[in-house]
């Protein structure tokens, strides 16, 4: 997966969080970037035509950008319950993240075939806990950084 | 949060080895099932095939040995590998092919997996200016070499698939 993915993944998961555009600064801050590399992704994306942006509304995925996130997302589901079910990791989030930009969806799905395959995923995936839903673990809250 | 396609720390790299790792198993774990389940049940066995799936189970122990080298040169804590084995064969010691054209996509689809994988971490690892507690030139020369090898594992059974059609 790469930097455009993962900025397809927080504009879906924004826009179904609010359930409206998703805002430059709240993409911004997901991703722990400036808005000014938000901005110009964004328009990255727009080119692309995965994204379309409105002026003081904020930017909405195309229904190509969509399918896009959600493999992204599912791809990033597959890598945590990968870190969690099979290698137990605890700080599965911080190695997931690492992890996304290098794996892609063709050898995060030969990892899924190990693990038992959700038909919900990617929909089970809790914006608010960062974490797949499908995890063998109770999830706590991620730990805002000092 | 990082951006990008990069490797950053021993542990990051560690992690990703540990996952050509576990990729490597499911080849080999697959191919060696496939291989006794075609002996099973076909005791007039095709050569070719054979030949194929007994050398890229030999292929991906060789491959998964590179790698663990390349781990325990790296400043971690080690990784369990046995309970891992023990996963992949579970799972894999369930599923079987239908036929020969069966067996033949599924490891084609191994293989280039494998490849894809190796193909990405090594453009990942060019791009990242962090150093490793390994060389960088021999971690990335082993990488190279193990996708050269996947990419002619794909040729391979690309030709006897094309050989049969």
């Amino acid at each position: 997966m790469n930097t455009a993915n993962q900025y397809l993944k927080a504009i879906y998961l924004i826009q179904q969080q609010d359930n409206s555009p998703a805002a430059t600064g709240r993409v911004a801050d997901m991703l722990d970037v400036s808005p000014a590399s938000a901005n110009e992704m964004i328009g990255k994306l727009e080119s692309r035509e995965l994204a379309e942006h409105e002026k003081y509304k904020g930017v909405s995925l195309t229904d190509e950008g969509i399918v896009r996130a959600r493999d992204a997302l599912q791809t990033y589901c597959i890598i945590q319950r990968f870190l969690v079910n099979v290698l137990g990791v605890e700080e599965f989030r911080e190695e997931a993240h690492e992890l996304e930009s290098v794996i892609d969806g063709t050898v995060a799905e030969r990892l899924d075939t190990i693990i038992d395959r959700k038909p919900e995923c990617p929909d089970c995936f809790d914006p608010e806990l960062d974490a797949c839903g499908c995890l063998n673990v109770e999830i706590e809250p991620e730990q805002p950084a000092d | 949060m990082s951006l990008g396609q990069q490797v950053g720390s021993d542990r990051q790299l560690a992690r990703l080895l540990q996952i050509g790792i576990v990729l490597e198993e499911v080849v080999e774990a697959r191919a060696s099932r496939h291989y006794q389940s075609l002996a099973e049940e076909d005791r007039t066995l095709d050569a070719e095939i054979e030949a194929l799936l007994s050398h890229a189970a030999e292929e991906s122990a060789d491959h998964r040995k590179r790698l663990e080298d390349l781990i325990e040169g790296l400043n971690v804590d080690s990784v369990p590998f046995d309970e891992i084995e023990t996963l992949v064969e579970a799972r894999y010691g369930q599923t079987k092919p239908d036929d020969f054209d069966g067996v033949l996509y599924d490891q084609l689809c191994n293989e280039e997996t494998a490849y894809k994988f190796y193909d990405d971490l090594i453009e990942a690892i060019e791009a990242s200016e962090a150093s490793f507690s390994v060389d960088r030139e021999q971690l990335l020369a082993v990488l190279r070499g193990l996708r050269e090898e996947e990419r002619d594992g794909v040729e391979e059974v690309t030709t006897i698939m094309e050989e049969r059609e």
